[in-house]
């Protein structure tokens, strides 16, 4: 019987990303209620730091330590790893974050393996011919259950899809040695540049204030950005106002944005067209605020506000305010 | 400068009508197919990398059913070269590793600096093809790329990957693959010109059996993965609305905020 694989992806410092956390939280789940081993995989220049955080979540961990891994690409650097890994070991499942690394990763080591890969799951089940994988499609018209014809794969894990909570106890951490031909071409990595304003990604936001076109420009997102610092969450936008330049293009929530899946998605000045719609509709709760009675959000929010966003925006910071204060 | 970008045409997202099959496989003839929108950024950046050089050529590559054309045309008249279609009945309900196999068996036969591709597609939103397809071909692979900056004499390209804080600076000799986003630029319209023009540009038609392959290892036979249900989503309950004052929705909204135990 086979392991289900974890494969961690950098984080800020050296650290897990939160993505991985929440992976490995899901996936600890899906051991016991499969009666399969657990396995963390670290690759990494300095795998201690990541593998130390992923041993609070899994009872084993396995490091790989690359020097690439920070000065080359690390989705191809690791995809070599994995792929070694593999040739070796024979998972039943191997899951990774369905963010930008993850995906490159995923897409790689299917390549190289020959392994299928099912994407963004937003829950996992165990049968008897391997993993039930759950997905949204369609901009979240439809839920889809799929399955690896061959009872193995890759599966991407969306964000958001639990809580991350380590287990009780502090599971182990084993070196393996590095395969010194790694299959895939270097990308060097030239810079890390860091850009003023640069926010926590969107999609592992709780709360998502966005502002649409009704914003009016870079300025207006002043009252955005302070409800979305009162609620302790991220700044989304449309590509409408992305387009005009109000707002950088990483917090674009939509069809050739991100797709984003908050506890509350507060939308200002939104008119809920299809192309933004399908980025958030799956949130948890909506709550819009907009002038215009007939606005498309109108008819999936859950709570809609016929009003200038300004003025209800400045009476709900005081209100909010005041409440935490 | 030769780029290769990858068209996918996919069923239009603003449509709200895509839907499965009685085979659980993608209807794509459900609704009208559009050029998927991450396709149109990478072409628009291959365009514009072309303008600027003064001379290259760009060849569109795309994996579809027999009525592609109609759709690429659209690509062509953008100003792209001419396109290959690489189409065959076996194809229908292949999985995204097959898919990649596919193209980069395509792949082999062109000639090129760098190939393109949309990051995602609306229909998949897998984001994993352009990556297996750089690991079949054994070149480099740059994704989310927000510019690309290719240096034709020193045969290397740079791109500037979006990062949660900002970006990275990527650097890999020629040639190689590129995923790139909305972050590129806004494409252009097609031109009456460019309109007329795509009519008569040469689209080459490919089966499997041209690129060597077997439909008994690949394509709907040989898909990796299944859907094994489906169902639809807990519908949302009634919308509430609020009208008075900006103060009435201000109350209301953390009212409902404090029910949900948001705050």
């Amino acid at each position: 019987m086979g392991a289900l694989w974890v494969v961690a992806e950098p984080g800020p410092d050296g650290g897990l990303a939160r993505i991985s956390t929440e992976a490995a939280t899901l996936v600890r789940e899906l051991g016991v209620a499969s009666g399969r081993e657990v396995v963390g995989i670290v690759v990494a220049a300095d795998p201690a730091p990541a593998a130390a955080d992923l041993a609070s979540y899994l009872p084993l961990v396995l490091t790989i330590a690359d020097p690439a891994a920070t000065s080359q690409t690390w989705s191809a650097v690791a995809a070599g790893h994995v792929a070694a890994l593999l040739a070796s070991e024979a998972p039943d499942a191997v899951f990774v974050g369905a963010g930008a690394d993850g995906r490159d990763l995923a897409g790689a080591v299917s390549a190289l393996t020959g392994l299928g890969v099912l994407v963004n799951a937003t829950a996992v089940t165990w049968t008897e011919s391997g993993p039930a994988v759950e997905m949204s499609v369609f901009g979240g018209r439809l839920l889809t259950t799929s399955g690896f014809t061959g009872g193995r794969g890759i599966v991407t894990v969306r964000p958001n899809v639990t809580t991350a909570s380590p287990a009780g106890t502090v599971g182990r951490v084993e070196a393996r040695t590095a395969d010194t031909t790694t299959p895939l071409p270097a990308v060097r990595v030239v810079d890390r540049v860091s850009e003023a304003g640069a926010a926590a990604p969107i999609e592992e936001a709780r709360v998502i204030v966005a502002g649409g076109r009704g914003v009016g420009g870079a300025e207006g997102f002043g009252i955005v950005q302070q409800l979305a610092d009162t609620l302790g969450g991220a700044v989304g936008a449309t590509r409408a106002a992305v387009d005009s330049g109000w707002i950088a293009y990483s917090q674009q929530i939509g069809q050739t944005g991100k797709i984003v899946k908050p506890e509350l998605y507060l939308a200002l000045g939104i008119s809920g067209a299809i192309q933004h719609k399908v980025g958030m509709r799956t949130s948890g709760a909506i709550v819009a605020v907009n002038r215009d009675a007939d606005a498309p959000i109108a008819e999936f929010a859950d709570l809609f506000v016929v009003g200038d966003l300004f003025e209800v925006g400045a009476a709900l910071l005081e209100r909010l305010r005041a409440r935490s204060g | 400068m030769r780029i290769v970008v990858l068209i996918k045409p996919v069923p239009d997202p603003a449509s709200a009508g895509e839907r499965l099959g009685p085979d659980d496989r993608l209807d794509r003839a459900a609704v009208p197919a559009v050029v998927n929108g991450n396709d149109e950024y990478v072409l628009e950046a291959a365009l514009k990398l072309v303008e600027a050089a003064g001379e290259g050529e760009i060849t569109l590559l795309s994996m579809a059913p027999a009525n592609a054309p109609e759709t690429l045309r659209k690509a062509l008249a953008m100003g792209a070269h001419r396109g290959v279609h690489v189409t065959d009945p076996a194809l229908a309900g292949s999985c995204a590793a097959s898919t990649a196999r596919v193209l980069a068996a395509a792949l082999h036969e062109l000639e090129y600096d760098m190939v393109f591709a949309g990051i995602d597609s609306s229909d998949g939103v897998g984001g994993i093809v352009p990556a297996a397809i750089a690991a079949h071909l054994g070149l480099p692979y740059l994704s989310y790329a927000a510019r690309i900056e290719p240096d034709m004499a020193g045969r290397t390209v740079r791109v500037r990957r979006i990062s949660p804080t900002g970006y990275d600076l990527l650097e890999a000799p020629l040639p190689v693959v590129i995923g790139g986003t909305q972050a590129l630029g806004e494409p252009r319209y097609p031109s009456l010109k460019g309109i007329m023009a795509a009519r008569g540009k040469e689209i080459v038609t490919r089966s499997l059996a041209d690129l060597g392959l077997d439909s008994a290892g690949i394509g709907g036979n040989a898909a990796t993965t299944a859907v094994l249900g489906t169902q639809l989503p807990a519908a949302r309950g009634a919308t509430e609305i609020v009208r008075g004052s900006p103060d009435d929705g201000a109350a209301r909204i953390v009212e409902f905020l404090a029910e949900r135990r948001i705050i």
